[in-house]
């Protein structure tokens, strides 16, 4: 029983990761309709700046702020730079520029920071088990980050004049071009917001996976289950579904299928969703007209 | 208050919005074929025509929604191959066809978009005027904007374009789809707002006795062209013109 609640409390830790990541893809996906396949690797690059940083002695907290704005800065230049341009283009165009964008990131960031596993540090106490001994003190300390964040985008979001623009933008560009939203620089801050919360997902699962290249390779798949299960039009959905596939894929792994077949857990939810309800649990269902 | 016709009569020499030899294609597909019409200052100008005359397009090339040629002034200002939202801050609030609701966000949200651009104090009491107008949106101000009927989404996006404090407001078919009686409750108001508000007005209509009763002026379209022009009092007044164009 014990290890059954441990494995609950373990998967919501890693859960938290995935929520991120999954918000981060619904971000972009509900303003372009597409799925950011870079979204992972671009969060990877970010845990390499940040590690870069703590290891030149920047303190951790000021390392972490100083990832989350120029990862941001980084998103906002790549949609800019080779998003934008793809506007009007066709479907494919835009998945080959993603494809691409992953390619490169992945080498870029084997190439300046090396192929080698790295162990990523965590400013959290990691001695002492918490909780009556069911989890890390990192586990607890990243979720309550992973937490913090959520809530400030939700706030960000629900109560600001920006936030209310960039939900707009994306619902509908062309009443809110005619309102006076610059839709562009939109989709743009939604790109930079994506790529920020991706790099503190990065730093937050570093110290659990180990920091190398192909880091949020298999984070990125749970993160597209979890976004398909809550729902991809739908952010809150995208998280709750991002805890509840850590939350799973930890169960199934320690009792159904073993650690070494977790990730077929992640293609089997999301090929689970896509015929059961492909729509999701709270994404609404897209009617379109043939 | 100032009553309909001393508002009329400050007019002053400059219109709102004057539009000379104005051509506009979607792709290879030309609309319209040099059209030249103004919206006097404090004036409300009607565009009337059938189905595919290029009303709509016009409105859209007004706010360079579509590629154009040709001039187009705001006050004497040249406005044409701006983007859109800069247009939009210049002082031209659209009122599309479909309204344009923001279906996902609440009225308060919708509304709340229309100041967008504005960071003046005055805001919150336009928002209160508007509420004057359309009492209906203060009931349904907490409420899903798509889950408004018709007319409610009417008189929200009347009222959304309004916030933004335009120079010219242009309305698309703003009877399009309502019953007769929300139309003309519509139309009164509108009325008011022209006089209330001191924002020219640019109409497109298909119900041209319901346009012709407010409009100033009025402009005949026909596959692109302007084939008739004048004060709207007198293209009433014209049997044949009603008959062969107007249908009523």
């Amino acid at each position: 029983m014990d290890g059954f609640i441990h494995q609950i409390f373990s998967g919501i830790a890693t859960g938290g990761i995935y929520a991120s990541v999954a918000l981060a893809l619904v971000m972009i996906y509900q303003s372009t309709h597409h799925v950011n396949f870079a979204q992972g690797e671009m969060a990877t690059f970010s845990t390499f700046i940040a590690y870069t940083l703590i290891q030149a002695g920047v303190p951790y907290w000021v390392a972490l702020a100083a990832t989350f704005v120029i990862s941001f800065a980084m998103g906002v230049a790549i949609e800019r730079i080779f998003l934008r341009p793809m506007a009007n283009a066709p479907e494919l165009s835009s998945v080959g520029v993603f494809i691409g964008l992953l390619l490169i990131y992945t080498s870029v960031s084997g190439w300046i920071f090396g192929y080698t596993i790295k162990t990523f540090p965590t400013p959290f106490d990691t001695g002492h088990p918490m909780l009556g001994g069911y989890v890390s003190g990192h586990e607890l300390g990243a979720t309550a980050v992973t937490l913090v964040m959520l809530v400030s985008i939700y706030a960000f979001f629900r109560f600001t004049r920006l936030g209310l623009a960039m939900r707009a933008a994306a619902y509908n560009p062309v009443s809110s071009r005619l309102v006076g939203v610059r839709v562009g620089w939109m989709l743009a801050l939604g790109w930079g917001l994506a790529a920020g919360i991706g790099s503190i997902a990065g730093c937050m699962v570093a110290p659990i996976v180990f920091l190398d290249p192909n880091m949020m390779a298999g984070i990125l798949l749970y993160a597209f289950a979890g976004a398909l299960l809550g729902g991809i039009t739908n952010p809150l959905g995208a998280v709750l579904g991002g805890f509840a596939v850590g939350v799973i894929e930890n169960i199934g792994g320690a009792y159904l299928v073993g650690t070494e077949l977790k990730l077929t857990m992640a293609l089997v939810i999301i090929i689970a969703v896509l015929t059961v309800k492909p729509s999701g649990l709270l994404g609404k269902t897209v009617q379109s007209r043939v | 208050m100032t009553t309909l016709t001393e508002a009329r009569s400050v007019r002053t020499g400059m219109p709102t919005l004057d539009v000379k030899d104005l051509h506009a294609a979607y792709g290879l597909i030309r609309v319209l074929h040099g059209i030249s019409f103004v919206v006097d200052a404090g004036g409300i100008t009607a565009l009337l025509g059938a189905n595919g005359a290029g009303k709509t397009t016009t409105l859209r090339a007004v706010c360079g929604m579509v590629r154009t040629e040709g001039q187009i002034q705001l006050n004497g200002t040249r406005i044409e191959g701006r983007p859109t939202e800069d247009i939009v801050r210049q002082g031209v609030a659209h009122v599309p066809d479909g309204r344009g609701t923001f279906m996902e966000l609440t009225v308060e949200e919708n509304m709340r978009l229309g100041s967008y651009t504005r960071y003046d104090k005055d805001v919150e009491g336009d928002r209160e005027r508007m509420f004057g107008y359309f009492p209906k949106l203060k009931e349904r101000y907490r409420q899903q904007a798509g889950t408004l009927s018709g007319g409610e989404q009417q008189m929200l996006a009347i009222a959304r374009a309004l916030l933004l404090r335009p120079k010219l407001l242009l309305l698309d078919e703003p009877s399009f789809g309502l019953a007769p009686l929300i139309v003309k409750g519509i139309f009164e108001i509108m009325q008011r707002i022209n006089v209330e508000e001191k924002v020219s007005i640019l109409l497109v209509e298909q119900n041209a006795s319901l346009a012709l009763k407010i409009a100033d002026r009025a402009y005949l379209l026909e596959t692109g062209r302007i084939v008739f022009s004048g004060p709207a009092a007198e293209i009433r007044q014209d049997e044949n013109i009603r008959r062969s164009y107007l249908g009523y």
